[in-house]
Formats: C-alpha cells, sequence, structure tokens
C-alpha cells in the first residue's frame, strides 16, 4: 500500500500557531489564577509542554498544570484487540472551581476528551472545562465534541492518520504530516 | 507487550518475566488513582465478581475488595464458614453456582494447594489464585517484588532475605519464583525444621544463621510465626525463635549497610521483629499493604481486558 504523507504544518508554522493558541489562552484566562491546563496523556503533554514555554516568557505568573491520563475512563475497554498502556497522570493541585484547559493533540473522534472530562472529576468538580487541541479533524466527531481553541483544521477521511512530530521527543523537527493510503 | 500471557493468575509459576513487568507498570498508574481525592475508575463496571474465601483472611480479601470496587466492579463475597461448603458442597457446584448468577471472575482462597488450577480447569470463568494451602499466593509476591522495587529502583541482581517458616509459607515460594524470574538472588533463612529439605533445587541458597544472612541480603522479608501451627513443636518456644530468628534494633544497628525490612502480616510484634524495627523507616510494611491494592486493580485489570464482550447474550 502506497502512503502519502504531506505536510500539514511546518517547523515554521507548527510555532506560530502554537504562539497564536498561547495568545488566545492569554486573552480569555488572563493572569492564569484559577487556571489549570492539562495535557491529555500521552500526546496533549507535549503540546502542553510547547504552551508553558511560550507562556512562561509572557506571563510573570507560574501557571498551575498536570497530566491526565485516560485510560481508565476509556469507552473502549475489552473492545480493543490489544489493550492499552496507561501513562503517567500528574495533578498536584485540586481542580474544584478552578478553570480547567485540556489540552490534546488531535481531536478526532472526541472519545478522549468524553472520557478526560470523566476522569477529572476525580480531582473535583472544575468550574469551567475547556479544550484546546492543535489539530481539529473536522467532519469525524463520533461525539457532540467541540474545540474552543484549535490551531489548524484538517478534512481527512476516517483511515487517514494525522502525525504531530516534536524535536524535543526525537523527531527530526517540529511538524505535522497527514498521511493517506489508497483505501486499504 | 500490553497483554498478559495468562488467562488466570494461578500462580507466579504461571507467569513471564514481561507479564511481572506489564503488572508493576499498570499498578504505578493504579497507585496514582488510589492517592486521588475521589479514589475510582470506571473500567470495570460491567463487571461482577466473587470472593470466595475458604479459608479465613481479613486483610488479602480486603484489598481484593478494595481493589474491586475502586475498579468499579460488582462485589460478592462468600466465606466458608458461612455457606453450604460445610453441608458437603463440592467445590465445582459451589462455584458454578455462583457462576450461574453471572458473577464474571473468581477470586478464591482455598486450604488445599492446586485449589485455583483445579478450578481454571473445570469451571468458565477467570481465576484469582488469592492463596492455596501452602502453594503459591501470587499478589502477595507481586506486591512484595512491586514494594522492593519501587524502593531499590531495581530487582536485578538484589539480594532477598527470605526468614522464618519457609515449609508451611505459600507466600515463601511464590516469593522466591517471582523474586528470581525479576533477577534477584534469594536466600531462605529459619530453624532447620522450617526449611524444605530440597529447597536448593529451587535455586535458592539456604542458612540458619540469621546475622550472617542479614549481612548478606538487601532486603528482608520476615514471615509470620504462624502461631496456630506452634503446637506441632517446629521449634522449642516463641521465645527462643524469636532470640535466634527475630530482628531488634540492636541487630539492624549493628548491620554494616541500612537493609530493608518486610513483612506481609499479620505481625506478632516482639516475635519476627521488634516494634521499634517495625515502625522505622526501614520498614516497608505500610507500603506493602497501601501496593497491595494498587497490584491487585492491576491485575483484575488486565485480567479484565482479556475477556471479550458478547453482546449477544
Amino acid at each position: 500500500m502506497a502512503l502519502n504523507k504531506k505536510l500539514l504544518l511546518s517547523p515554521r508554522n507548527v510555532d506560530i500557531t502554537l504562539r497564536r493558541l498561547a495568545m488566545q489562552l492569554i486573552e480569555n484566562h488572563g493572569d492564569f489564577k484559577d487556571t489549570v491546563l492539562i495535557g491529555l496523556q500521552p500526546r496533549g503533554s507535549a503540546v502542553l509542554e510547547k504552551l508553558l514555554e511560550i507562556l512562561k516568557n509572557q506571563e510573570s505568573a507560574k501557571i498551575a498544570s498536570g497530566t491526565l491520563d485516560i485510560t481508565f475512563f476509556r469507552d473502549d475497554f475489552r473492545r480493543r484487540n490489544t489493550p492499552l498502556q496507561p501513562s503517567k497522570t500528574k495533578i498536584d493541585v485540586l481542580l474544584e472551581g478552578k478553570k480547567v484547559v485540556f489540552i490534546d493533540d488531535v481531536l478526532f473522534t472526541g472519545r478522549s476528551v468524553r472520557s478526560a472530562m470523566d476522569a477529572v472529576q476525580s480531582f473535583g468538580r472544575p468550574a469551567e472545562v475547556e479544550l484546546l487541541v492543535l489539530i481539529d479533524r473536522r467532519f469525524s466527531r463520533e461525539l457532540p465534541i467541540q474545540p474552543d481553541y484549535s490551531g489548524q483544521h484538517v478534512d481527512s477521511l476516517i483511515g487517514d492518520k494525522v502525525l504531530v512530530e516534536w524535536q524535543h521527543l526525537g523527531a527530526l523537527e517540529d511538524a505535522v504530516y497527514l498521511e493517506t493510503g489508497d483505501n486499504e | 507487550m500490553s497483554e498478559l500471557s495468562t488467562k488466570h493468575l494461578l500462580g507466579i509459576k504461571y507467569l513471564v518475566k514481561s507479564d511481572i513487568e506489564l503488572i508493576f507498570e499498570t499498578a504505578n498508574q493504579f497507585k496514582e488513582v488510589i492517592n486521588r481525592p475521589i479514589k475510582k475508575v470506571p473500567s470495570m463496571r460491567d463487571l461482577t465478581v466473587a470472593n470466595l474465601f475458604f479459608e479465613n483472611s481479613t486483610r488479602t480479601r480486603l484489598s481484593f475488595e478494595l481493589a474491586e470496587k475502586r475498579l468499579s466492579a460488582d462485589v460478592v463475597n462468600f466465606s466458608a464458614s458461612s455457606s453450604s461448603v460445610s453441608k458437603g458442597e463440592t467445590l465445582i457446584d459451589t462455584v458454578n453456582n455462583i457462576l450461574a448468577m453471572k458473577v464474571d471472575m473468581v477470586v478464591m482462597r482455598h486450604p488445599k494447594p492446586g485449589a485455583a488450577y483445579f478450578l481454571s480447569q473445570n469451571v468458565d470463568s477467570i481465576i484469582v489464585n488469592a492463596g492455596d494451602g501452602a502453594h503459591e499466593h501470587p499478589t502477595q509476591a507481586l506486591l512484595d517484588a512491586f514494594s522492593i522495587k519501587e524502593r531499590l529502583g531495581s530487582l536485578e541482581a538484589k539480594k532477598i532475605a527470605i526468614v522464618g517458616d519457609i515449609l508451611h509459607s505459600r507466600v515463601a515460594l511464590s516469593n522466591i519464583l517471582c523474586l528470581q524470574k525479576m533477577g534477584a538472588e534469594v536466600r531462605v533463612c529459619g530453624p532447620a525444621t522450617l526449611l524444605p529439605k530440597h529447597i536448593e533445587s529451587l535455586g535458592v541458597t539456604k542458612s540458619t544463621n540469621l546475622l550472617e544472612t542479614l549481612e548478606w541480603c538487601d532486603v528482608a522479608n520476615m514471615l509470620r510465626v504462624q502461631h496456630e501451627r506452634q503446637n506441632l513443636k517446629f521449634f522449642p518456644s516463641i521465645r527462643e525463635y524469636s532470640q535466634m530468628f527475630g530482628i531488634d534494633k540492636k541487630t539492624l544497628e549493628s548491620l554494616s549497610k541500612k537493609i530493608i525490612i518486610m513483612h506481609p502480616g499479620p505481625i506478632n510484634r516482639g516475635v519476627e521483629i521488634s516494634t521499634d524495627v517495625a515502625d522505622s523507616n526501614q520498614s516497608i510494611i505500610l507500603d506493602q499493604v497501601e501496593n497491595g491494592v494498587a497490584i491487585r486493580m492491576a491485575v483484575l485489570y488486565l485480567l479484565a481486558s482479556k475477556k471479550e464482550i458478547n453482546f449477544a447474550k
């Protein structure tokens, strides 16, 4: 099967997009006093790291953040051929009454976000929950979930893959690709 | 590897190293879960687990029950004293009756060695062995090894001593198998009457000298003196046992390095270990208890993930 790998965001565009998303966060959250940024494991935490780096240079105050693993809250337990391996959850603040922003790399079916909304309740009841994604794969949602902040949207088929690569995780450079195949 | 190689947890004997590593990794995540303000995940909300205890147990049953409840499973408890076992029902009949009420998994403790294996061959359910006679107690061994790994970083080439009644102990056998699979060296130590004759065939060394053993090891797992078997006279008196095989603060301090002290519980304070040792910072006894819930959650979760959903039924 031939795979076509198309560049969606070049390293420069990844940087510009992340900066825009960071500015939008500042616009809505001001000094981040009651805000907690939560990266959805495993891949959302890379986006979170990048955003925190940008925000650190913009904002003087320390921004509360954490990572949330949703494996145990997924709705496809016992329905997958190979079970998923859980990643680390690290949330050191109580989320009761806080404004939570979920951060993920790609929004696809919306099921992870649903699970995250369930999982986050274990740390208290947030005042509100928002969703930030780097890539929004429109028209492939299986649940009524939309992002509040979106880096770039992509129209793709179910069988396609969006690959988000990070230099700090071992890739050649920060970039986003769309991988399409001849339909299998 | 994200799947166990076995359908049941009957004993450490049936696990391979990667299974144990997977259980540890999963338990790590569950340990974080049970330290959240809300300590519950919904993974097993559509499953029912029966805890069948044909032999007395407090902490193992409590630990299993908590693990099941924190995974949102429905739980039914059964203990032999209050059941129709005393009316002469066979094990297979008892279990099949319970399974007929649509129970998905069975956690069983039984006084007969091999009971869990027997059940796995004769009934259609996922079986978790919570101790079968003097044979195996796999979840205890897993939580012991997990607790050691947590302290020492790894089990590879670590020296672990198991001290006490090795002869009657299922904890000892499971521990030996588990630690060896993870690359540790094991030595058993106790009164000669309580060391099984051919224990070396398991690849362990044995000793009747506690001080020498403690000097050798990184970790000492002190097994309980089984008071209930005391009248069999495996050793002259509790007092003599505690003088020869008990650890107090003075013994610990006389050693050339700091070793870790473990105990599967319940402790006979002043017999196997003195109170100041049990409560010292070298003891990881309460870590073991906490890790017990996380390990059991991991085992149940990983076994449940292999149970297919059948909507036709």
